[in-house]
């Protein structure tokens, strides 16, 4: 993911500010012993704050869209953040035909989510008709995996505490999102290019982020994590 | 013209089967993922009849009554469903209570369809007549009542016939052109996907076929606009970009700009990759051209044969959505499209009873109220009648200070003020003016609670001034509502007017090239900062005299905090009325303080 990343970075020629919570690696924060709600609000809700904060940014561009999940349905597209990064889903302004208010008063920050009412099929269609390149994550290839309950997880390296005498299994997977590892799932699928994954998730009848780790946690988790600050 | 998504409105409770319908809607059509289907298979509300294993599919779409029921956030939600031509429907489901009525307009604004369910073991409800209504105002094409439990009355026509009478005798008070009737069963499946084996005695569509079959009004042929969004420059470039709505602009074209309503021709047109020929609706592109006139964001495009009228007067409907209500004579941000500019409500004609469709007159707007108003806008806009367009017929209208989204509105007409009046330029000028009375022309703006010693202050101020051979003037609060402002009360409202006519005033004045001090309790920060905008940056000096509310009572000049103490003057400021005080005035004086001390600090701030 980080390699696809820099080469899209290199090919836009724009610049790239990486930012981690040092105080989160500091204490020790991971996704194995730390527990995935805290580790994620440390190492992804915390850090973004931090960097918005860092570099004062009055927006934050992101991809959500309705279609994923409950809380996400209720986003405005120009949606604003009071001080701290927190959203207040009570308290919304109303966002009425194409007419944006993109206005902030002091210590408001905007998330603005330009693909809220795009789709999952949607956004593969796109990429087909424009050509768009991706991370090969998103094909499916022979990759070494475990089951945990009803989640297929990709043991690649040896970051991954495998069960005593466990063994990855070889199977065809591909990831149909993609979050930090290893709080995401891969699902079994044979779809090697971009047509075969637009036939293939407009035939597959799952959710799309039931491959989320941390979404089912609780019911509104997301919601909870959106009024911290996660995006 | 076809369009590949389709917006539909759902107006009803989970008592008239909404759940229900939506949710059967989307598993017939195979529009959710088959583990959410699943999991409705074995949770059970209290109460249900629904035996184990078979959906519930009021579960799949009860998001906002479960929320209301467990206190969460009450909003629009939207859902996507594939339709079996291939079109997408996207689903807006609003909660149909009249206190959720501005989310129902929020869903209503961009709606193609409204799905209006009559629960038919009830019959038409005072509910059913507020969502027609809002969907009158909000001009949604195409209105499909859909008359359900028809199941639970035997499947009856005469039921049906009954309700669709009553529905149609509300509906000519209303201009909703296209309103289809379809009685169904959302619970047993009749004509929701599948035709009906239960009602023969009915013809017409589905409700999948009838969202299928909507087509937009506005046809394709129509000339193109375009709202300028931004002005792309670069070295020997200058383009401006914005999203083509309806028909198409061709290089070559001839186009008018507005407000200036200057010509030129495109020249080239320029997408993200390349150049293209002809851009169509919907399309965002970058247009050059020949001559480079002067646009900005904000103005719109046109082919060179539409008439257009930018104007700074119009009426318009209000839905006020914000708790604190509408105050005409105050100054809000009136966005359309890219454009921002300061406006005011100047007057508020009547409110609109959702219920019945009567006009009562209203001296204000509070919260989930519509109300006809006439609206002035501080620059000439370029707004269509929303009935000829939503897309350039629509405003919001946004607080100045906590810059929240307050209230929406719906263009009626133009009141062609805007090019009947153009103002006269003069050359002698409020420079020249000035400079021949040796002076600096400005407004010293002096606010605070009644007896905090504004008049006492600025009479000090004028003597100095005239003594040293200048030209001072007063404006006093309290002399000019014996005159000028003798119309006027106390309420917010009448307040905000009063200092809008004395700013006016004192910007006369200060264009005759006087220095004026301009006394007056002017408690709203947001009528203060209005005030303010009139004048040019250094003009305005806002002096804040502070003085403690028990130093006032004490003083009590005009005996007015006695009577406003047994209640005989309601709103008073400070005792009725809050004082807002000011954040940050340019001059902060204690008015317990030495008088000549605060005279000296005043002049001090002049020189």
């Amino acid at each position: 993911m980080i390699s696809f990343r820099d080469e899209v970075v290199a090919e836009a020629g724009v610049k790239l500010l990486v930012h981690t919570n040092q105080e989160g690696v500091a204490a020790g924060a991971n996704p194995f012993s730390t527990g995935i709600s805290e580790y994620t609000r440390i190492m992804k809700t915390v850090a973004l704050r931090q960097a918005l904060d860092e570099h004062a940014f009055d927006a934050a561009i992101g991809g959500s869209r309705r279609d994923e999940e409950k809380s996400r349905a209720k986003e405005r597209i120009f949606s604003v953040r009071d001080e701290g990064h927190k959203w207040d889903p009570r308290n919304q302004r109303p966002e009425l035909w194409r007419t944006y208010n993109t206005r902030l008063a002091p210590g408001q920050t905007m998330r603005v989510f330009p693909l809220s009412d795009w789709t999952e099929i949607d956004i593969w269609r796109y990429i087909l008709q424009e050509n768009i390149e991706v991370n090969p994550l998103y094909f499916a290839k022979e990759r070494p995996t475990v089951k945990r309950g009803e989640q297929l997880i990709m043991v690649d390296d040896d970051r991954y505490p495998l069960l005593p005498g466990e063994k990855p299994k070889m199977a065809k997977v591909r990831f149909r999102t993609l979050g930090c590892y290893p709080l995401t799932a891969a699902v079994e699928s044979s779809a090697t290019s971009i047509p075969e994954i637009v036939e293939e998730v407009f035939s597959v009848k799952l959710s799309e982020r039931a491959t989320r780790l941390i979404d089912g946690a609780a019911e509104d988790s997301m919601e909870k994590k959106k009024t911290e600050g996660y995006f | 013209m076809e369009r590949s998504i389709i917006r539909l409105l759902t107006c009803g409770s989970v008592d008239d089967g909404k759940s229900t319908l939506i949710g059967r809607l989307l598993v017939e059509t195979d529009s959710i993922p088959h583990d959410t289907i699943d999991s409705t298979r074995n949770i059970r509300r209290s109460g249900s009849t629904i035996a184990a294993g078979e959906i519930d599919f009021s579960l799949l779409t009860d998001g906002l009554e479960a929320e209301r029921e467990q206190g969460i956030t009450i909003d629009v939600a939207y859902r996507s469903m594939s339709l079996l031509d291939g079109k997408r429907l996207i689903i807006s489901d609003a909660p149909g209570h009249e206190q959720y009525t501005r989310n129902m307009v929020v869903a209503a604004s961009r709606a193609d369809i409204a799905l209006v369910l009559v629960d038919a073991t009830k019959g038409v409800r005072t509910q059913t007549l507020r969502h027609l209504t809002i969907c009158s105002l909000m001009e949604i094409s195409r209105v499909i009542v859909a008359i359900n439990k028809l199941d639970a009355m035997n499947y009856s026509q005469s039921v049906f016939e009954e309700i669709r009478g009553n529905v149609q005798t509300a509906l000519t008070r209303m201009h909703l052109d296209d309103v289809l009737f379809i009685p169904l069963s959302a619970l047993a499946g009749d004509n929701v996907v599948q035709g009906s084996a239960n009602m023969g005695w009915y013809e017409g569509q589905t409700l999948l076929e009838s969202i299928q079959d909507w087509r937009p009004a506005e046809a394709i042929d129509a000339s193109a606009r375009m709202r300028i969004q931004l002005i792309s420059r670069a070295e020997n470039f200058r383009g401006v970009s914005g999203t083509v709505h309806r028909g198409s602009f061709t290089v070559g074209d001839e186009v008018k700009i507005f407000p200036s309503n200057q010509s030129a021709t495109i020249a080239k047109i320029i997408t993200y990759k390349k150049e293209i020929q002809s851009a169509h609706d919907s399309e965002a592109v970058t247009l050059l051209l020949e001559p480079e006139v002067d646009a900005t964001r904000g103005d719109l495009i046109a082919a060179s044969k539409e008439e257009l009228h930018p104007s700074d007067r119009f009426n318009a409907d209000i839905v006020w959505l914000h708790e604190d209500p509408l105050i005409h004579s105050r100054s809000y941000l009136l966005i359309a499209g890219s454009s921002q500019t300061p406006a005011t409500v100047t007057r508020i004609r009547h409110k609109i009873d959702f219920n019945s469709g009567s006009q009562n007159s209203a001296t204000n707007l509070g919260v989930n109220e519509i109300g006809s108003v006439e609206i002035a806008t501080d620059a000439p806009l370029t707004l269509l009648p929303y009935l000829q367009s939503r897309e350039f017929g629509n405003f919001i209208l946004v607080d100045r200070l906590s810059f929240r989204t307050v209230g929406a509105g719906m263009i009626r007409h133009s009141l062609r003020r805007g090019e009947n009046v153009v103002s006269q330029k003069y050359e002698v000028n409020k420079a020249a003016r000035a400079l021949q009375k040796n002076q600096k022309a400005q407004v010293i703006w002096l606010t605070g609670l009644s007896g905090s010693g504004k008049s006492t202050i600025a009479n000090g101020v004028e003597k100095r001034l005239h003594a040293l051979g200048m030209h001072p003037y007063v404006l006093d609060g309290d002399n000019l509502r014996m005159g000028l402002n003798s119309d006027l009360g106390f309420t917010p409202e009448d307040r905000a007017e009063n200092v809008r006519r004395i700013s006016e005033v004192a910007k006369v004045l200060v264009d005759a090239g006087l220095i004026v001090l301009v006394a007056v309790i002017s408690p709203f920060e947001a009528d203060r900062q209005r005030a303010r905008s009139l004048f040019d940056e250094g003009e305005f000096l806002e002096v804040y005299v502070d003085t403690p509310v028990e130093v006032c009572v004490d003083r009590d000049p005009k005996g007015l905090y006695k009577k406003a103490s047994k209640g005989e003057i309601p709103n008073f400021t400070g005792i009725g009325q809050n004082y807002e005080v000011p954040k940050n005035p340019d001059l902060h004086l204690k008015g317990d303080a030495d008088l000549d001390e605060n005279i000296e600090k005043v002049m001090k701030h002049l020189f």
